[in-house]
């Protein structure tokens, strides 16, 4: 555990007024704020160390490069992969997953085969999949969670049949905080021969991620959560799998030649990083993993881990609030309605007036909505800088509004 | 000088001096709102822009305008409830005179209203303005 404090004084917005009250930030599910080294890495970037990466061959460009491709080093250290070269550099995981579809998915799905996704899916983790039903007649097959919010992996595993070509799985619920055992479900699919892609969005912020011990094929963060820019991201693609993959997005860089008659491709993974990347976001992407490595992802789980249990105690007891998602592992993030015929806009308008920012909508989770028969909820999530203080700022505010829609 | 019940608002809210004692009063306003007939939620009714649902009625007799209106969201209600005392049983001529916003300011609501609450606003506005003048 560290002084909470401490990490606080690192991320200057938090020190803010949002209309006259301290910010209660609570929307990191969304996005993440960014410390002063991040801000400071991007700055300094773009003063004094910014030029085209990958084409000059003058100092700034060299000097570009070596910043920005230094990352991809991070990015693995952080993900627990050994070879930094099945590290693609994106803008998040949206693009990453896309990069899938089209990339791998669309040239090797027939009508009738299947991809394997759980009801409480990101958009992210669903549209794409949607493109692979209306174009090539792919099937989606849903996977549903229990009553706690809780995916049983074998549920998964049983739902694999000779046409499963991909599984697409979160790691960690944006809306129920839900967990997946990803790693079991991993050890199953391989032996059947199925890909497993992993949305690591929320999880990768929240605890601990090897990617090898976990056995995926891809797994794809993104930097805005990751107290990152925005723009930024990466996916961890396994080489066998990069070696199926045709080049998605064509451009500069992911080219060695082109002629009139015919293109040379550029090594994976600069076979798929098209055009002038995020340079500087992606160098702020760098300095943020490796804040977070520095404070380490244990502490910075154990912290979230007590704070969640905080806030379940504290949001048990008002009798007039339904929690979504009560798995005890679960992450740091609570969804949640109010008895009564209060909208989640309301609640969360009450909330805001009181410098507490959350989500409130169906958070891009369609089909998890429709299952869960809610129109919207409201989503407190929690970061590496919140505290127990904020918890009982969110019940106060809470309190006020259930006392003002009653 | 807006409408009568409008200047009734105003006044009203010259007592309430915190927001939450204004919020709590909007909020009445809409419960105490008749609220729309659930055949008339329809497409044709709905206003898009909103971050919660909203539908808007309007009807035209005899040259007057006024609207029934509803919304899932219990503030939007209540601002629905406030854009009848301002828009209601006006002739039809005097609807597209009327400077919404500025009513809105004297208020102050307009200024605790989030971005996408404001938007929602505009579009309500919006809708009555436009079937006032197409009626014209």
């Amino acid at each position: 555990m560290y002084d909470v404090n401490e990490i606080r004084a690192d991320f200057p917005i938090l020190s803010r007024k949002v209309n006259g009250q301290p910010l209660t930030y609570l929307d990191n599910g969304a996005s993440a704020q960014k410390p002063q080294v991040v801000i400071d890495a991007v700055t300094r970037a773009y003063a004094e160390e910014y030029a085209n990466v990958h084409r000059g061959l003058h100092y700034l460009s060299n000097l570009a490069t070596e910043k920005y491709e230094g990352v991809r080093g991070i990015i693995a250290r952080f993900l627990g992969v050994s070879d930094e070269e099945q590290i693609v550099l994106n803008s998040g995981t949206t693009e990453g997953i896309n990069l899938i579809a089209y990339g791998w998915a669309m040239p090797r799905f027939e009508a009738g085969d299947e991809v394997i996704l759980s009801v409480m899916e990101h958009h992210a983790n669903i549209v794409p999949w949607h493109f692979l039903r209306e174009r090539q007649g792919a099937v989606l097959k849903w996977v549903d969670v229990d009553s706690t919010g809780a995916l049983d992996p074998q549920a998964v595993i049983d739902a694999i049949t000779p046409r499963t070509k991909l599984i697409a799985l979160t790691h960690m619920s944006n809306v129920l905080g839900t967990k997946v055992d990803v790693k079991t479900i991993c050890e199953a699919a391989r032996a059947k021969g199925v890909p497993v892609l992993v949305d690591g969005s929320q999880a990768a912020v929240h605890m601990p991620v090897n990617v090898e011990e976990l056995g995926c094929d891809f797994y794809a963060i993104t930097g805005h959560k990751l107290y990152g820019p925005s723009g930024s991201g990466a996916i961890f693609i396994h080489k066998d799998r990069m070696d199926e993959m045709q080049p998605f997005i064509g451009g500069g860089d992911m080219i060695r030649e082109v002629t009139k008659d015919e293109v040379i491709y550029n090594d994976p993974p600069m076979k798929f990083e098209a055009g002038t990347p995020g340079i500087v976001q992606t160098i702020g992407l760098g300095v943020a993993l490796d804040y977070m490595m520095g404070i380490g992802m244990p502490a910075i789980a154990a912290h979230e881990d007590a704070l969640r249990d905080y806030a379940r105690m504290k949001l048990d007891g008002l009798n007039w609030l339904q929690v979504q998602g009560t798995t005890p592992d679960k992450g740091a993030i609570f969804s949640f309605t109010l008895d009564g015929a209060a909208h989640a806009h309301d609640i969360s308008t009450i909330l805001d007036k009181k410098g507490v920012a959350v989500r409130a909508g169906q958070h891009c989770t369609g089909p998890l909505m429709e299952y869960l028969g809610l129109g919207a909820t409201c989503r407190a999530s929690f970061g590496m800088y919140n505290t127990t203080e904020e918890v009982d700022r969110l019940v106060e505010a809470l309190e006020l509004a259930h006392e003002l829609f009653a | 000088m807006a409408s009568a019940a409008f200047e009734e608002i105003i006044e009203d809210f010259e007592f309430l001096e915190d927001w939450e004692d204004r919020y709590r009063y909007v909020i009445e306003r809409g419960k105490a709102m008749t609220p729309l007939d659930g055949a008339l939620k329809v497409p044709a009714t709905k206003v898009d822009g909103c971050a919660s649902q909203v539908w808007l009625h309007p009807q035209i007799t005899n040259g007057q305008f006024r609207f029934d209106g509803d919304s899932d969201a219990m503030i939007v209600r209540g601002l629905i409830a406030v854009l009848q005392a301002l828009y209601n049983d006006l002739p039809l001529s005097d609807v597209g005179k009327v400077d919404a916003r500025a009513e809105f300011a004297r208020l102050g609501l307009t200024d605790h209203l989030s971005a996408q609450r404001s938007n929602g606003l505009r579009a309500m506005i919006e809708r009555i303005r436009d079937t006032a003048a197409t009626a014209t």
